[in-house]
């Protein structure tokens, strides 16, 4: 054990000083940009007011209580996906000997990424840097008072930045507990612990950064300070990749995540010999159920207002997760010969997935479109695909997540033009809807997968690799076959 | 007398059970378990992953019965717990010893 508490130590040092070493890099201003930037509505992005020249001529801003409100009740519906919803829902898949192992890694990686949050991961993420990471100016939430303030969407409309502090930090440890599945009942706990501070560090805070974080809405008074606040925003920002909610930050960043664990840490002893059934569908059901309660909180609070654009949030985020359920059921029942359960829970889950980037951005029809197609394309995610890469990703975070997010970010350049029914992209400079064209947008959503792919692929490879060297990914083959709750936590999920 | 041992379908036992009854069987004790015969272990599909179960999950009735009772408690269950297909189960016969109704300290064929 002291080796794993001395790699966590030295693992902190690095991931303390990795944004430090972005903030050396930050020395230009931004105020002397010439490349033209759009000015963009993206669904939840983040600012300091403070970090924005404009806001000092501007009027002091005074917080809306109906969106802080809402901001922190989307918070809170945040955590119930990752304890209990994404716990149950996992748990219920894997067999009741590793029931608890599963229930533990979701709990503890919620806290330890909370943990982190508050401690640099806010800093790093949502403050004005270069465009992969902020700087380290608000460590420990320093100088973030009750006072504090953050943009929302709209112009001179305000709420308070503890509640983005809050509501941000529950999609980063949802994130990192997404990742588990990939490689559930067969992964040491303490190798978990140490992957996720490093991949938390120099993959989620990044990815975070390079589509959320921009100046807010208030610096774009006119064309040159558009101009110079567009130019403060993260890399994917700036390209134009618009992600509501997170389908590139959290589910394909969290996919690539796991699908690259499950090849590192190898297939489950007995894959394909021994029953692998879920032990508790009824779990499943009931976690899957959570999930898509907490994503109305997920996808319509990264509104950031209590507005118009979260109500079609909020019945995007039902239909499309609707549409994707009966899709996938009824594939399965029309090629399995029985509409199962368990296809019903992934084919919700696969819509849920799907619509997050386009949530505030399509019209219910467009909803309906990428709700169906998730269900059938996720369930040849989990079957054609998963069998070409081979991989034994236990609880197909890749074929739900990752090819649900694919397909949604892609879609959400589709669906998103106003002629297809969608809310087109604002223009804060122009304050209305700017011009659209479809070709350029999904090119823009494409450096958007692209990006996270590459990026994500590459700081997995190097976190497993190096955990491996020093605490082993795996237990022993012993310990995998008398099951994770026994052996690595000393006790049982259920008493027969 | 003589011990009767039926390995059947976990969803016939209750068929099982009236036959018995039915032809004047006082008891039976009956436990889940698993195995395999001929039947072997089936494949399962979970999103898109197959695992081969190895052992399917049976009820196992155990009975101890007068010998005149034999003929009558093997149809019984032959013909309850059938369904015509693979995996129907077995029977086993074994001569009983002896029986002791604890309560009472009554042996053989009257502590049945």
């Amino acid at each position: 054990m002291k080796r794993v508490f001395a790699l966590l130590a030295l693992v902190g040092a690095v991931a303390i000083g990795a944004p430090a070493w972005a903030e050396e890099k930050v020395a230009a201003p931004a105020a002397t940009a010439t490349v033209a930037a759009p000015a963009e509505m993206a669904g939840m992005s983040g600012m300091a007011a403070e970090a924005a020249p404009a806001a000092a001529a501007a009027p002091v801003a005074v917080v809306n209580k109906g969106d802080n409100a809402w901001v922190m009740i989307s918070a809170a519906l945040v955590i119930l996906m990752s304890i209990p919803g994404l716990a149950l829902f996992y748990g219920g898949l894997v067999r009741s000997k590793n029931m608890l192992s599963v229930l533990m890694q979701v709990f503890t990686v919620f806290s330890l990424i909370t943990v982190l949050w508050v401690v640099y991961g806010y800093s790093a993420a949502f403050t004005e840097g270069n465009q992969f990471f902020g700087v380290l100016d608000k460590l420990f939430l320093k100088g973030v008072t009750p006072e504090s303030v953050g943009a929302t969407f709209s112009k001179g409309v305000v709420i308070s930045e503890l509640a983005f502090v809050i509501f941000q930090g529950a999609f980063a440890a949802i994130t990192c507990g997404l990742i588990v599945g990939a490689f559930a009942e067969r992964a040491r706990f303490a190798a978990i612990l140490v992957f996720m501070v490093i991949w938390f560090t120099l993959s989620y805070i990044p990815m975070a950064h390079m589509v959320w974080y921009w100046a807010g809405p208030d610096a774009y008074i006119d064309a040159a300070a558009g101009e110079a606040a567009g130019k403060t925003a993260g890399f994917l920002f700036q390209k134009g990749a618009l992600d509501f909610a997170g389908g590139t930050v959290v589910h394909i960043n969290a996919a690539i995540a796991g699908l690259v664990g499950a090849y590192m840490i190898g297939k489950r002893t007995g894959l394909g010999n021994v029953a692998m059934a879920p032990h508790s569908l009824t779990f499943t059901m009931i976690g899957a159920s959570l999930l898509w309660f907490g994503w109305f909180g997920f996808n319509a609070g990264s509104a950031l207002e209590a507005s118009g654009g979260a109500a079609l949030a909020m019945v995007n985020t039902w239909v499309a997760t609707a549409c994707a359920a009966l899709s996938w059921m009824f594939a399965e029942w029309m090629i399995k010969g029985k509409p199962s359960m368990l296809g019903a829970a992934s084919g919700a889950v696969a819509g849920l997935v799907a619509i997050t980037p386009a949530a505030g951005f399509v019209g219910v029809m467009g909803a309906i479109v990428i709700g169906l197609l998730a269900g059938i394309i996720c369930l040849w995610g989990v079957n054609g695909l998963k069998k070409l890469l081979g991989a034994d990703d236990s609880l197909d975070v890749f074929g739900i997540h990752g090819v649900g997010g694919i397909l949604g970010a892609i879609l959400t350049g589709v669906f998103v033009d106003p002629a297809l029914g969608g809310t087109g992209v604002y223009d804060y400079v122009a304050n209305k809807v700017g011009d659209f064209d479809m070709t350029t947008q999904v090119i823009s959503q494409l450096w958007g997968v692209g990006t996270v792919i590459v990026w994500s692929g590459v700081v997995s490879i190097v976190a497993y690799k190096l955990v491996d060297v020093v605490i082993g990914l795996r237990v022993a083959e012993d310990e995998e076959r008398e099951g994770l709750d026994v052996t690595s936590h000393g006790e049982t999920a259920y008493h027969h | 007398m003589k011990f009767v041992t039926a390995i059947i379908k976990p969803f016939k036992l209750d068929e099982v059970r009236e036959a018995l009854s039915a032809i004047g069987v006082q008891g039976v004790t009956v436990t889940e378990v698993k195995g395999f015969g001929r039947q072997k272990g089936h494949t399962e599909l979970y999103r898109g992953a197959e695992y081969v179960v190895d052992f399917l999950p049976k009820v196992k009735i155990e009975a101890a019965i007068r010998s005149d009772q034999i003929d009558q408690v093997i149809e019984a269950i032959e013909k309850s717990a059938s369904t015509g297909k693979i995996g129907d189960g077995k029977i086993f016969v074994f001569d009983l010893e002896q029986v002791v109704r604890i309560r009472t300290g009554e042996t053989g064929t009257d502590a049945l």
